[in-house]
């Protein structure tokens, strides 16, 4: 099978803007799945609303387009009904982090089986571009004409702490990096969550002198280092991408069902 | 196993949407932007079919295809 095969051919060319990294995500997300050789019949997608919510409308498989924020909680309800599919949840920065912020830091308390993909690009870019809770301190926006004075979270720290199984965070300018750990995350048994940084050259690049997206893509190039270098410890605006967290613990759907084998349910 | 050989990169015109990322980073300048703000194979013969245009892509719209 070719990419041709998981994506909605009827709705390209797709509403993201020229040079968008959701489409970069979209298109490592595919071939993820394609060499996984996963049965297009048995996954999920599920997403909530935003830019990049749209991405369950263009993908082949089952899809779910929700709630603002409410992503996970429909997916939770999907993959307690059957445990025995792929649920993955794309879902944007303000979408995870904000409107859905319990239910992401929920999600990853159960550790229940599921693949969330934050699709990081700072910014309300459907709505016109307002700060999100990922914009960085200093950042404008049409909300922070100014500059921003928020903290933004670290998605990686929280969903740590929150205690995901499986955390990792890549870049659309690493596309080859981004399938392998989108294979491993889809692979891992318990809530795996991938922070993907992406672009957002009309909303956020124009505004904060990223001028396209090959010069997004060159910042996240230069911006980004493999997990120990010592170069992120020395500069604080340079962030660590690699896989943080892979260990094996007890996932939700299987206590469940151990509660009703020993109950006799 | 020799070097894989191209066969054609076949872009989608009706995708492209002219952001130039696979021009950009095409390690053998192989890309060309044209007057109409779409992609164009100009120097198919530098391909090294490394395939980062086709994985960049944001619009899935470039596609390598290897010789057999």
């Amino acid at each position: 099978m070719g990419t041709r095969d998981f994506i909605r051919e009827r709705f390209f060319p797709h509403m993201w803007c020229p040079g968008c990294g959701h489409g970069t995500i979209l298109n490592c997300l595919i071939r993820a799945i394609e060499e996984l050789g996963l049965d297009k019949s048995n996954i999920v997608v599920v997403s909530g609303i935003g830019c990049s919510a749209r991405i369950s409308g263009y993908v082949d498989f089952h899809s779910l387009h929700t709630l603002h924020g409410r992503a996970l909680a429909f997916a939770t309800g999907v993959k307690f009904s059957q445990p025995e599919l792929t649920i993955i949840t794309p879902m944007g920065d303000g979408d995870a982090l904000a409107i859905g912020g319990n239910h992401f830091i929920h999600a990853a308390r159960r550790n229940i089986d599921i693949t969330a993909i934050v699709m990081n690009n700072r910014i309300y870019g459907m709505t016109g571009g307002q700060y999100s809770p990922m914009s960085c301190t200093g950042d404008y926006a049409t909300t922070a004409p100014f500059g921003n004075i928020d903290n933004p979270f670290d998605a990686v720290k929280l969903a740590t702490a929150a205690g995901a199984s499986f955390v990792a965070r890549t870049t659309t300018y690493h596309a080859k990096e981004g399938i392998s750990i989108l294979k491993k995350a889809i692979r891992h048994r318990g809530f795996s969550v991938v922070e993907f940084l992406s672009q957002c050259p009309t909303q956020y690049g124009r505004r904060n002198q990223l001028v396209n997206a090959p010069v997004m893509l060159e910042y996240l190039k230069t911006h980004t280092v493999p997990i120990g270098s010592a170069r992120a410890a020395e500069d604080p605006e340079i962030l660590e991408r690699g896989i943080f967290v892979e260990e094996l613990r007890a996932e939700y759907c299987d206590a469940y069902e151990q509660v009703i084998q020993k109950e006799g349910g | 196993m020799g070097r894989p050989k191209l066969d054609r990169i076949v872009i989608n015109r009706d995708w492209c949407k002219g952001c130039g990322v696979c021009i950009h980073f095409c390690p053998r300048e192989v890309l060309e932007i044209d007057a109409f703000d779409k992609v164009v194979v100009v120097h198919p013969e530098k391909c090294t079919c490394c395939r980062l245009c086709e994985l960049r892509c944001p619009e899935l719209a470039s596609e390598v295809i290897i010789e057999k």
